[in-house]
């Protein structure tokens, strides 16, 4: 019965090398990574002179990271604002 | 200009059959009536002219033709059974640095204009012979075992094909084909082996061919014959004529040929891990 199970589904040691890999091998790949950060560091850029230009903010307040997870990348935007007399007077 | 067209089989990891592949795809681009050049870049350890039959032969090797102490000609050794086929033998010094970029440049732009196919066998490993080796190719076979570490070090060697390589340099994009050795379809259906799939999605480089594992490639290599030569009804014979079909441009399925033995036979032959 478990051999049979074995061959429906996948959780056989061919899968957990091809997961062992896939994940390996994202780390590895510095194309990707060299490419990310220059994507993330001009993003960055534009992001702060949006941001600048309704509140005053301190450049180093805006920070950017880029996930890569199996078939999905997430870009994670934090900025910190501070506590009073964020507005710009208009 | 010639329209020769140069190939570097490699691999990163070493043992996964850079020399086999090379010998047999050679072997048969040259029976199909192409003139054929096989170049041993393995310096320091060399092994195409054992695997081709020709280690007697050897006089002169890709070092002497680098530093100028030989010409192509003189180091071409012509095989045994294959009139259109040469070997360029690598050398046997230790000097790691005998190969020159220029050097390399040189011998590959000198055979381009005498061969039709020129077909590189690199050395194992990311250092100089493995660079040099794919450094002018204007394509690229990369062999993996259904393997873990062989797996990761081909991806390592495409990140070196798309970023160290004359054509990446001049912003092309090398064509590479993937060719995967020593497979078992029995253990791949068990789930004990990575299955082709799972070797290209890993990888993403379109296959060329699957060579099954067999016992005729070990034969081959004991009498100093390439295995698309020695024995053509051989499963990993048929699998390297197939693959060298693709390379000339066939749009043939990839098939994996399968050995005509028994259970039994399966079961008593050595593997190693």
């Amino acid at each position: 019965m478990n051999i049979m199970a074995f061959f429906g589904r996948r959780d056989d040691s061919a899968s957990v090398a091809k997961n062992r890999l896939k994940i390996l091998l994202e780390h590895e790949r510095g194309g990707n990574s060299s490419s990310d950060a220059k994507l993330i560091s001009s993003l960055r850029e534009d992001i702060l002179a949006v941001v600048a230009r309704h509140i005053n903010i301190d450049p180093d307040a805006v920070q950017l990271e880029m996930d890569r997870t199996g078939d999905t990348t997430t870009l994670g935007i934090d900025i910190e604002l501070p506590d009073t007399d964020i507005r710009k007077s208009a | 200009m010639s329209n020769a067209t140069v190939i570097v089989v490699t691999s990163g990891k070493g043992g996964v059959g850079k020399t086999t592949s090379t010998a047999a795809i050679a072997s048969a681009l040259a029976k199909q009536g192409y003139k054929v050049c096989a170049v041993d870049f393995d310096v320091g350890l060399r092994n195409l002219d054992l695997i081709m039959g020709a280690e007697r032969r050897v006089v002169f090797d890709l070092v002497n033709v680098v530093r100028g102490e030989a010409s192509i000609k003189q180091a071409l050794v012509r095989d045994k059974k294959l009139d259109n086929l040469y070997l360029l033998p690598a050398s046997q010094t230790r000097d790691k640095d005998a190969l020159t970029d220029e050097g390399v440049a040189s011998v590959i732009n000198e055979l381009r204009m005498y061969f039709d196919w020129i077909v590189c066998d690199s050395p194992a490993g990311i250092e100089r012979g493995a660079t040099l080796a794919m450094r002018y190719a204007d394509e690229a076979i990369i062999v993996s075992n259904p393997e873990v570490s062989s797996v990761r070090d081909c991806d390592r060697i495409i990140g070196l094909l798309d970023s160290k390589t004359v054509v990446a340099e001049d912003g092309g994009r090398m064509p590479k084909h993937l060719l995967i050795t020593r497979y078992d379809v029995e253990r791949a259906k068990l789930g004990d082996m990575l299955a082709v799939d799972d070797v290209v999605d890993i990888l993403s480089v379109p296959l060329i061919g699957v060579v099954p594992e067999s016992r005729d490639v070990l034969k081959a290599s004991n009498v100093g014959l390439p295995v698309t030569v020695s024995d053509e009804a051989s499963p990993a014979s048929k699998a390297y004529t197939e693959a060298t079909q693709r390379l000339l441009g066939e749009d043939i399925p990839v098939t994996i040929p399968s050995e005509k033995k028994g259970l039994l036979g399966k079961l008593f032959k050595g593997r190693a891990a």
